[in-house]
Order: structure tokens, then sequence, then C-alpha cells
């Protein structure tokens, strides 16, 4: 495996944290109402969302690349 | 004498020999990250209670941060290499190792915290008391004996109280204002939050000490391709390309055991 498919792949496993820690943080936020966990939460959810643009854009670019 | 397969991928594996190499590292590797993960599930089934909330959340969604960026630059580096772009290389290279540096301070932020937090158990009168929180001056790892030793007894400690902190650990630490004052002869025991002082704690130090010397590993690697090892680029740029993706592979590993760990030890 190269470091283009272990990059893919650990960007991948970032996304779901980002986004199960967004999830943990609004719950942790209808819980307890601090509003260090809303702004966790939505900060979380939207470096998901970013990571997924990101990912896009790094299989585009190393398209070229062998995975190998 | 010339080393074969540096470049060019050996017949029988498809993959030059560097390659291989790191992966059978890497291998190693997750038996031995496994089996501290498995220690950890252990202790944590077998124990009655299992504290919550006594990690930073903030500081360590920080650290995360940080480790994440360290893994898109570090694949800047390589990928500026493929395109023979030598300083846009350096520029990712260097910010690797700024961000390897910055997440081993913030490190040292939390380990400095837990070893000047304390847990004290004193009597008042007839009955014994409990608390926790940090002494006035942030002394680190203080025990009973420091208290009592004869050539500079300390007669009384002055604590801050911890606010009780709430289940998600976001006001662990954090100061009450009133100060708590404890003559020394009272105090029944002295122990900062230090690896002895809980399971919890011990795995944790256990588990994030050995992935912290995993990174500054990392970043001397790193930062010697960034420096002095640079220099192949200009007799043998292709073998210099494969060394740093090598490098990039384990500082992918490092990071993955973060992104596992950070859950495991800050969440749940």
């Amino acid at each position: 495996m190269s470091l283009k498919a272990f990059h893919i792949l650990f960007i991948c496993v970032s996304i779901l944290l980002a986004l199960g820690f967004g999830a943990w943080e609004i719950r942790a936020f209808a819980q307890a109402g601090a509003t260090s966990d809303i702004l966790l939460g939505v900060f979380s959810w939207a470096a998901g969302v970013a990571l997924s643009f990101y990912l896009r854009r790094v299989i585009k670019k190393l398209k070229n690349i062998s995975s190998l | 004498m010339e080393i074969p397969y540096t470049v060019e991928p050996r017949p029988d594996t498809g993959l030059f020999n560097a390659k291989v190499g790191i992966w059978l590292f890497l291998a190693s590797e997750v038996m031995l990250f496994g089996a501290l993960f498995s220690s950890y599930i252990m202790l944590r089934v077998g124990s009655d209670v299992w504290p919550h909330g006594m990690l930073n959340v903030p500081i360590g969604t920080l650290n995360t941060i940080v480790l994440i960026t360290s893994s898109i630059t570090v694949v800047m580096a390589w990928a500026s290499l493929k395109l023979k772009a030598f300083g846009k290389f350096k520029l990712y290279q260097g910010c690797t190792v700024l961000l390897a540096m910055t997440f081993v301070i913030i490190k040292s932020y939390e380990y400095h915290d837990k070893f000047t937090h304390y847990f004290v158990r004193y009597s008042a009168g007839s009955e014994v008391k409990e608390l926790t929180g940090h002494i006035e001056g942030s002394p680190m790892n203080w025990t009973l004996a420091t208290l009592n030793n004869p050539t500079r007894p300390i007669s009384e400690i002055r604590i801050h109280p911890d606010v009780a902190s709430g289940e998600h650990g976001h006001d662990s630490g954090a100061a009450h204002p009133e100060v708590i004052t404890v003559p020394t002869k009272q105090i029944k025991k002295l122990e900062s939050f230090g690896p002895w002082h809980l399971t919890y704690l011990a795995i944790y130090f256990t588990l994030t000490g050995l992935h912290a010397l995993h990174v500054i590993g990392g970043a001397l690697v790193i930062g010697y391709f960034w420096g002095p090892g640079s220099r192949m680029w200009y007799s043998d740029p292709e073998r210099f390309t494969n060394r740093v993706e090598v490098a990039g592979l384990f500082w992918h590993f490092v990071d993955l055991v973060w992104i596992f760990l950070f859950p495991v030890l800050y969440l749940l």
C-alpha cells in the first residue's frame, strides 16, 4: 500500500471520527447545555464536511500515482 | 557496492525494499498497540467504576486537529517531490515537523496538569474529608513525604479545589475561587494524578506516552529528511522520494493510532 492509499484510508477514518465526535458533542450539549459542546459539535461536523471535500480533491489529484 | 531495490521494485514483492520493510515494521507496531488496547479493554471491563471527564476534551481535540493537519502536510511534501517541486517539499516537510512539535508541547501541558493535580485525604475534627484540586504554586508530584521532609518541612498546603466537573470533562481541573488551607499534620494521603493514582491514569500514561515517543521518533526522521538528509535529492531524487514516502507511511500510522486513542481515552 502506498502513501496515497494509506492517506485516503486515514482521511476516511478521520471523517468518521469528525462526524462521530460531532454527534457526541451535540448529545453532550443536549444533556448539559454547555456552549462549548455545541461549538465543538458544529466545528467537528464542519471539519468532517471539509475533509470530505479534501478527500475528493486528493483522489482526483493523485489519480496518476500508484496505490501499491 | 550498490544497494539493490531502493528505487526499482523487487520482482517477487513488486515493491521497493524499504516499503516492504516499513510495512513489516508497522505490522509489529500494530501488535504492540493492539496488545495495549486489549489491556485497556480488559482493565475497563474488569473494573466496577471507570472514571469519566478526567481529561480536557478541547485540548485533545486540538491535538487531533494538529495530527490530521500534519498527515496532510506530509502527503503534500511527498507529492511535491513527485512533481519535482523541491522548494514546496521543504515548506510542507517543515510544517510537518512544526506540527509534530506542537503536538508534543500540548501533550506536555496535559501531562504537567496531571502531575500538578492532587488528591488529598485529611482529617477535619472527627471526620475524614477528601478533595481534589491544584496546590498553590503548582508543585509537581508532591507526596506526604515531601511535606514531612526533615530538611525542608512544609507546615500546610493551600488547595484550589476542583469545580464539580461535568460528565464530559470540560471543567475538569478548573479551579474553584475558594482556597482551602490544610495543615500537614491533618493530611492522611497526598497523591498527584500520575499513573500510580488510578488504573485509568496508568493506561492513559502508558498509551499516550508510547504514542508520544512515536511522534518524537517520527518527527526526528522527518526533520532529518527536511534538513541534512535532503541532500540526497540532488544525487538520487527517486530514492529520496521513496524515503520520504516511507517516513510518511510511519507518520500516518502514528496519526491513525491517535485517531483511535482520542475517542477511547477522552470520550468513552
